[in-house]
This record gives structure tokens, sequence and C-alpha cells, in this order.
């Protein structure tokens, strides 16, 4: 059972603002998924590896070369509703 | 003859003997779009200046002897997940509302270079993540069989205009079931592949190591014969193996004489509406007809998908949606002037993400989060590895597996809208099936008494799309006769 204390510690790492409403609404709804999923207990996984990659693929490499980029630097600045200063997008202070 | 109608086998055929052109095709999947749309919101946005432009081309092309096969001009409808450069590309979520790419995603450059002309854009659940689309930042996409349903989802727009005629095929994206479920809500044919078979690159990711492309059809040709577009390894998605591309087209028509087919026990028991069931089983009985042997297998794992799937689902895609910051990727907020940095992240994410979004990220917060990862995230990735046992225990007695896509057929707008659980469990089929990364084609089964359409799904071992075609083909073929 979460409790909307909870629910807002979860939402401040997940970086979400929510609205008093969503919190009360979330609580119980997450409430009811984690109950659920705690069917999972059930099952017997001792000595079971865990499974992250279905198709088996290791270390897949490719040759050290330079390629062309899908999209230029002036199209992807142009992608950013943010004002671009020196080819830069510029954001508020991260250190005041 | 409306045009529109045409699979895309029959379009080819056409275009090659002279009976119509492009533009043709076009305009009447436009007049049809602009007769049904406003009822059905399948296309979020249709460019028809741009269709028809495409489509000219492509005949004046095809006037001058060159030829790219089969779906050269041929109207495409795409999911709005993919990435198409010049033209909105949404997510049908708030925090992507004005984007529009710089590029191409892979799949949507190697379909154009194969002749594709786009119509538009389709409606999808916020990021791909429901079973509806009511969770679409544009509305609900109505079932063409009954308005008051749902088209399924997320791909339910891409679903619906090949349902409804208004294109000729169309793309989606299957995780947990967002090609098949609302390919059997629909009627019409729906092909997840096998993980990593098709290139993820361009499009939108959501849970990275379930996330595959696939597509929609009216015909089970028609789905190898985009298959074998799109298929195939990039280098620029390094889960694409340099496994050989057949040609899918190859597999039909071969019969299923001696083909040993599993009935997985599980999918139809508890929780599914017998006549679906049943549906799916006067097909199996027909198959038996035509020389396939019928055996029942147990998958037990089953039971445990939608818990092992909503858990580790969410983690990924918590993580993937981390870069929807509002700087690197997103709107940035405009509901309050924000007081910092961290301020203004909040604010981005707030204002960008839907409830279900919210909802998933949370749940993936959660389980990632210290303390509870053993317990929920490994835990997961732990059973998830006993589904795929289940799975390849079952293919060491059976070429393929048949079961229902759906527990139920569509379902009532709003019915399960504001309880995530119950709509969770409309995935409850197709899930063990993406946990194993295994192919499966989606295949109308016939209808419900109310006139709505049931599904099966056809599931091979992993590379082994051809198996699906081979009985997706013969699956037809003994319900048109």
């Amino acid at each position: 059972m979460l409790t909307e204390e909870q629910v807002r510690h979860v939402a401040k790492l997940a970086r979400l603002k929510l609205t008093d409403e969503e919190v009360k609404k979330f609580a119980g709804q997450l409430s009811g998924v984690l109950e659920y999923v705690d069917i999972l207990k059930e099952v017997d996984t001792e000595g079971v590896e865990i499974t992250s990659q279905v198709t088996g693929l290791k270390n897949v490499m490719r040759k050290d070369e330079v390629v062309a980029s899908t999209a230029t630097r002036e199209e992807l600045l142009a992608c950013s509703e943010l004002e671009v200063d020196s080819n830069q997008v510029k954001v508020m202070n991260a250190i005041k | 003859m409306q045009l529109n109608k045409l699979k895309i086998s029959e379009a080819a055929k056409g275009l090659r003997e002279g009976k119509f052109s492009c533009e043709d095709l076009m305009k009447d999947c436009l007049a049809e779009i602009s007769l049904k749309n406003k009822d059905l919101n399948a296309y979020i946005f249709v460019d028809e200046k741009m269709a028809l432009a495409e489509a000219k081309e492509m005949d004046k092309r095809l006037e001058k002897g060159e030829d790219l096969g089969h779906l050269m001009g041929i109207p495409c409808a795409m999911k709005d997940i993919f990435n198409t450069k010049g033209v909105r590309t949404t997510c049908c979520s708030p925090m992507l509302k004005d984007f529009v790419p710089p590029y191409d995603a892979e799949v949507v450059k190697r379909l154009r270079n194969a002749g594709m002309v786009m119509i538009g854009k389709t409606n999808m659940d916020e990021f791909a993540c429901g079973s509806s689309t009511e969770h679409s930042c544009f509305g609900v996409t109505k079932n063409p069989y009954d308005v008051s349903c749902v088209a399924g989802g997320s791909s339910g727009g891409s679903a619906a205009a090949v349902a409804s005629d208004m294109c000729i095929y169309a793309t989606g994206t299957d995780t947990g079931g967002s090609i098949r479920q609302p390919a059997s809500l629909c009627g019409v044919v729906g092909m997840k592949v096998t993980y990593g078979r098709v290139s993820r690159s361009g499009v939108t990711a959501l849970a990275s190591s379930w996330d595959t492309i696939g597509h929609f059809a009216k015909s089970v040709e028609d789905a190898a014969i985009v298959l074998n577009v799109t298929a195939g390894k990039d280098a620029k998605d390094s889960t694409t193996p340099d496994i050989e591309v057949p040609d899918y087209t190859s597999f039909l028509g071969k019969g299923i004489k001696g083909l040993k087919i599993g009935i997985p026990k599980e999918y139809f028991g508890e929780g599914i509406d017998s006549e679906v069931s049943d549906k799916v089983m006067e097909v199996v009985v027909k198959l038996e007809k035509e020389g396939a042997k019928v055996v029942e297998v147990s998958l037990p794992m089953t039971k445990y998908a939608i818990a092992a799937y909503y858990v580790s689902m969410p983690a990924e895609l918590s993580a993937n949606l981390e870069r929807y910051d509002g700087i690197r990727y997103g709107k940035k907020p405009v509901g309050s002037a924000p007081k910092d940095l961290v301020d203004y992240y909040f604010a981005a994410r707030g204002e960008g993400f839907g409830s279900e979004i919210k909802r998933r990220i949370m749940i993936g917060t959660y389980v990632l989060s210290a303390g509870y990862y053993d317990a929920y995230y490994k835990k997961a990735q732990k059973v998830r590895t006993l589904i795929i046992q289940d799975f390849n225990k079952a293919f060491e007695q059976v070429d393929v597996l048949i079961a229902p896509v759906s527990p139920f057929p569509a379902f009532k707008i709003g019915e399960l809208a504001d309880d995530p659980l119950a709509m969770y469990m409309a995935d409850s089929l197709t899930l063990p099936v993406s946990a194993a990364g295994v192919p499966s084609l989606a295949v109308p089964a016939g209808m419900s008494k109310s006139g709505l359409p049931i599904g099966l799904q056809i599931i091979a071992p992993q590379f082994e799309e051809g198996r699906c075609f081979t009985v997706g083909d013969v699956v037809e073929k003994v319900q048109a006769e």
C-alpha cells in the first residue's frame, strides 16, 4: 500500500509535478498495481538467471569510422523551443 | 471500384497493368478519410497536398519504367511514433505536440526507398502506453465496427485506418500487444516481429528490451510483402542481428500438412470470453482438416506475465522518458514561471505527460528505487526467464502455437478508462509472447454475436516469421471457404 506521502516522494524522484488530486488518485491506483504484481512472489526463482536481452546478442561492435549524422547541428537546434546562443541552447542557471 | 479497398498485392498489380494511377489510389484513400475520419479519429494528421504530390511523383517514376517493388505508390498510414522528416511526430503526447523531426526513422526510410507514399500520421495511446487509444491527447479512436467501442491500442489509429479502408496498410509498434490487440479488435492482420527483426532506430523508445516494429495489413500476403522491406540488420540499432531476411512471400501457399500446432491451454481458460475461445477453436478444427496435427501444450507461467511486464516495462519506460525534460526533448512549461532549473524540470514533466505516462513513470521509479530493486525488478527479470523457458519447451514439441489475441472483443469507450489494472488485463495473452521476444501474427478469426471482430495469433519461434505466414495464409483460406 502506497501512502500519499510515498507517492509524493516517488514523484520527486521522477521529477514530476503532481496536483493534490493526482497524488490522491495515484496512491490508490499505484497501490492496486503493486498489490497485483506481488503475485510474482509465488514464483520460485531460486537459481534462475535474469533476462535483460532476449536474442542472446553480445558485444555488438561497429567499425570505428566517422559516419554522417542523421541530422545537422542546425536542424537539431531548430527542434528546441529555447533560445539558441553560439550553437547552444540557453537554460536556467544550474548553479547560482 | 473504390481503389482504397484494395490490398497491396491487388493495387500493385493494377498499377502495373495501367488500370489506375498512384494518384487515383491516393485520391480514393483521401476521399474515404474525408468521409470517415471525423467519426473514427484514426488519423490525427493528414497532408493531402503532400500525399498527392508524392503519389504523382511515383506515377512519373513508374511511367519511366522505374520499379521499386510492390510498395511503390501504395498509400501507407504511419503511427505517430515513427519519426518522419519534416512531418510533425507527437507520440500523441502534449510533451511532443509541436515536434518536427529532422530525419526519418530507419523503417520509414526503407519504406520510402521502396516507393511508399505516406498519407498521414495515426492516433495512438500517449507514448504507446495503453490498450485503447483513450490515453491519446488527440482523443480516442473509435472502432469501425461499432463507434461506441474502442479500436484497441496502442496502435489503434493504424488498425482502424486499415479496417475502414482509409489506407492500404499501416505501420505500428508492439511492446506488449500494441499491434496484435488493435488488429484483433478491428479485424485486420497485424504483424509483431521477433525482437530485433526490424530496426527501432528513429522510433520513440518505450521499453527497450520489449519494443518491436511491425505493421497492419488487409491480408497475410500483404503483411509478408511489407516485412520483406522493413526487416534486417541496421547499424543504428545494435539489437538487429545479422540474420538472413528470407523472401517472406515464399512461405505462402505451402499448406500445413504435417505441421504441428500447439494449443496452449492457459490461453483458453479463466478470464477468456467463451465466444472468443470457441471461434479460435473453430478455426483450429479447420486447420486440422487441412492436415495439421493439433496438440495441447502448457505454458504454466502465463499468469505471471502481466505482473512481470508491469514491473519491467515501466522500469525501462521511466528510464527512457527521463530525457523529456523540456530542454533536451519536450516542450518548455508554460503554466508557471519556474523558480530554478529543478523546478523547470518538474513543471515541464508535470505539464507534458498525461495520467497513464505519469502512472507508469511512477511505477518504474518505485520498482527501481533503493530497497525495491531486487524485490521487484530483478524478480520480474527472473520470471521473464521462466516465461521464455515455457516457450522453448513448447517449441520442442510443436512448430507454432495458436491462441486468441485478446480475451474479449472490443470493449466500450470509457469502460476500463479509470481502472488501469483492468486495462492491463486486456494484454494478458499478448504479453507473454512479447516477454519471449518471439514473433506473432494476428489474423481475423470471425465475428462475435454482436458483430465485433475476434482475432487469433500464430506464434512461432524467434526469427521464424515465415511459419506465421504459412499458417496465416491457410487460416484466411479456410475461413473464406
